[in-house]
């Protein structure tokens, strides 16, 4: 569904991504891993259109999204949840939603569908009215998810959802994200908190230094030794 | 105490007349987070042209009117180009390179402010030497004579201005809140990269609004001038001061605001004129602005910049 075949993009003379290639399916829940400063953020940065590569290709059901604008690639299906949330701070929680559905032009549709997120995410209901900025962090993560799925992306986009966060909102982001998976969505996650993404996902990339250093199903991953230290904390840790 | 009276009721109507070149203003730094300093010699060089028609060729008022409005947008979109073209991208690139940023913080910021200054100096001088002369007479649509309700007298011409700029008011307001457009421009205000994200075309957003600010500031400028039925080059000053102070007190973010905050500016110094002529006038003007800055820079009605 989504194929990135080396990708490099680079901040002046520093190189953040040094030819990454991956991919993710359709259907499935597909996790990167990696420490701070791998260049997971600016991966996800380029895909949807606000950074763009030195070099490489990134087709999204064939077709090749460098060089579109990142309203032509929500357009194409395709959405961010961006790291920090990013939300809309001096507008309402609706307004936020409505801002997510901005490419869309069905009406009815739309009313429909924030409907929907205010089931999926009860909160957001309660504060409907309220300014996105005073929401808690995790209040306005659910916002940044259902802002995104607002323009019915076909492959979210999830740049760690779980930072910062207490670990019952985490639990919860987790349990929203294998609810999507189940209801079909493909997603794409950028995480560091490993535990919590092999409950999710079914295919694991890890990021070093902007460079893919492991690719393998979460079996495969649990079963490498560096990985096992220094992401999921080892037994056998010497 | 009628004094006082007829004091508020001119207050009013000059401070409707500041709200009405504060809107352009407002609705361009909302987008861009710059400000532009071009932008009352934009309004000023557009209304030279509509007094070099006039003089020339006799132009009547109903054709100055649309050439204004043209010529603004037309400079509009030169000082666009200039100063602000691709700040939207450059913001992007910028925005993303921390990744708990504020795309409002960059080197352009000081870039896009100087620029400006220097187109400001540039149009007026392009005006000057269009008509070199400090009187220009321009389009007259000037009342004769004042209305008189009870104590108080005033234009009706200067009554009509006000409430154009009322109207302007609430109907940029509604088309804020009510319409896809207004959903789009209070996004990219908000929070540009967050704006990208959602789908909307940003850039795009930034220049339509640009477009639309000076045609409105080619719109107030005739409206204002065509009661005095002149113009000087002291013009394209008084618009930006008087724009400026009206957006910066009432708060940049909202058209309503401006309009509270032109006339709360307009009676404040409508009444320090009363007490102490023309330069205690002046004072009030600044005055009020620093007042405002020190308790609530938000402005009247603005809301306090929040962390996402």
């Amino acid at each position: 569904m989504l194929e990135i075949n080396d990708v490099a993009t680079a901040y002046g003379k520093i190189e953040a991504l040094k030819g990454v290639s991956l991919q993710a399916k359709e259907g499935q829940v597909t996790c990167l891993l990696g420490p701070n400063g791998a260049g997971k953020t600016t991966l996800m940065m380029t895909l949807s259109g606000i950074l763009k590569p030195k070099r490489g290709s990134i087709k999204f059901e064939g077709e090749e999204l460098v060089g579109r604008s990142p309203a032509e690639i929500v357009a194409r299906g395709l959405a961010l949840v961006p790291e920090n949330r990013l939300v809309f701070p001096a507008m309402t929680v609706r307004d936020n939603l409505l801002a997510g559905a901005y490419r869309r032009k069905d009406r009815a549709a739309i009313r429909d569908d924030i409907e929907k997120m205010f089931e999926r995410f009860p909160r957001l209901k309660e504060r409907e009215a309220q300014l996105a900025g005073t929401l808690s962090g995790g209040e306005q993560q659910m916002l940044a998810v259902a802002r995104a799925l607002m323009s019915r992306p076909r492959l979210l986009l999830m740049d760690e959802p779980s930072l910062g966060l207490a670990p019952l909102v985490i639990a919860e982001i987790f349990r929203i994200i294998s609810q999507l998976h189940a209801e079909g969505v493909s997603i794409f996650l950028v995480e560091q908190n490993a535990h919590m993404a092999m409950k999710v996902a079914q295919h694991f990339y890890l990021m070093e230094q902007g460079r893919i250093g492991f690719s393998g199903s979460p079996d495969q991953l649990a079963s490498d030794d560096v990985i096992q230290r220094a992401y999921l904390g080892s037994r056998k840790a010497a | 105490m009628l004094d006082l009276l007829q004091l508020t009721v001119d207050g009013l109507l000059d401070g409707a007349a500041y709200a009405l070149v504060g809107f352009g203003l407002a609705l361009t730094f909302g987008t861009l987070r710059r400000l532009n300093l071009a932008y009352g010699a934009s309004a000023m060089l557009a209304a030279y042209i509509g007094s070099w028609l006039f003089q020339r060729h006799g132009t009547p008022w109903w054709t100055v009117l649309p050439v204004v409005v043209v010529s603004a947008v037309v400079i509009g979109f030169y000082v666009e180009r200039l100063c602000f073209a691709g700040l939207g991208e450059k913001q992007r690139a910028g925005a993303s390179r921390a990744s708990g940023f504020d795309a409002g913080r960059d080197g352009y910021q000081v870039v896009a402010l100087a620029s400006s200054f220097a187109i400001w100096m540039q149009l007026e001088q392009l005006a000057t030497l269009l008509l070199p002369r400090h009187l220009n007479p321009f389009p007259s649509l000037a009342a004769g004579g004042e209305w008189e309700l009870g104590p108080v007298a005033f234009g009706p011409d200067r009554l009509a201005l006000a409430l154009l700029a009322v109207g302007f008011a609430f109907a940029l307001h509604r088309w804020l809140h009510g319409t896809r457009g207004g959903l789009a421009w209070r996004a990219t205000s908000d929070h540009a990269t967050a704006a990208h994200l959602s789908g909307i075309p940003v850039v795009r957003v930034q220049v339509v609004a640009f477009a639309a600010a000076s045609a409105m500031a080619g719109m107030a400028a005739f409206a204002l001038l065509s009661i005095d039925g002149q113009v000087t080059p002291m013009f394209g000053m008084w618009v930006l001061i008087k724009g400026l102070a009206a957006a910066m007190i009432g708060g940049l973010a909202a058209p309503t605001g401006v309009l509270a905050g032109g006339l709360l500016l307009g009676v404040v110094e409508a009444h320090a004129q009363g007490l102490g002529g023309a330069l205690a006038r002046d004072f009030a003007t600044y005055a009020l602005v620093f007042a405002v800055l020190l308790w609530r820079p938000q402005g009247l009605l603005g809301r306090p910049a929040q962390l996402a």
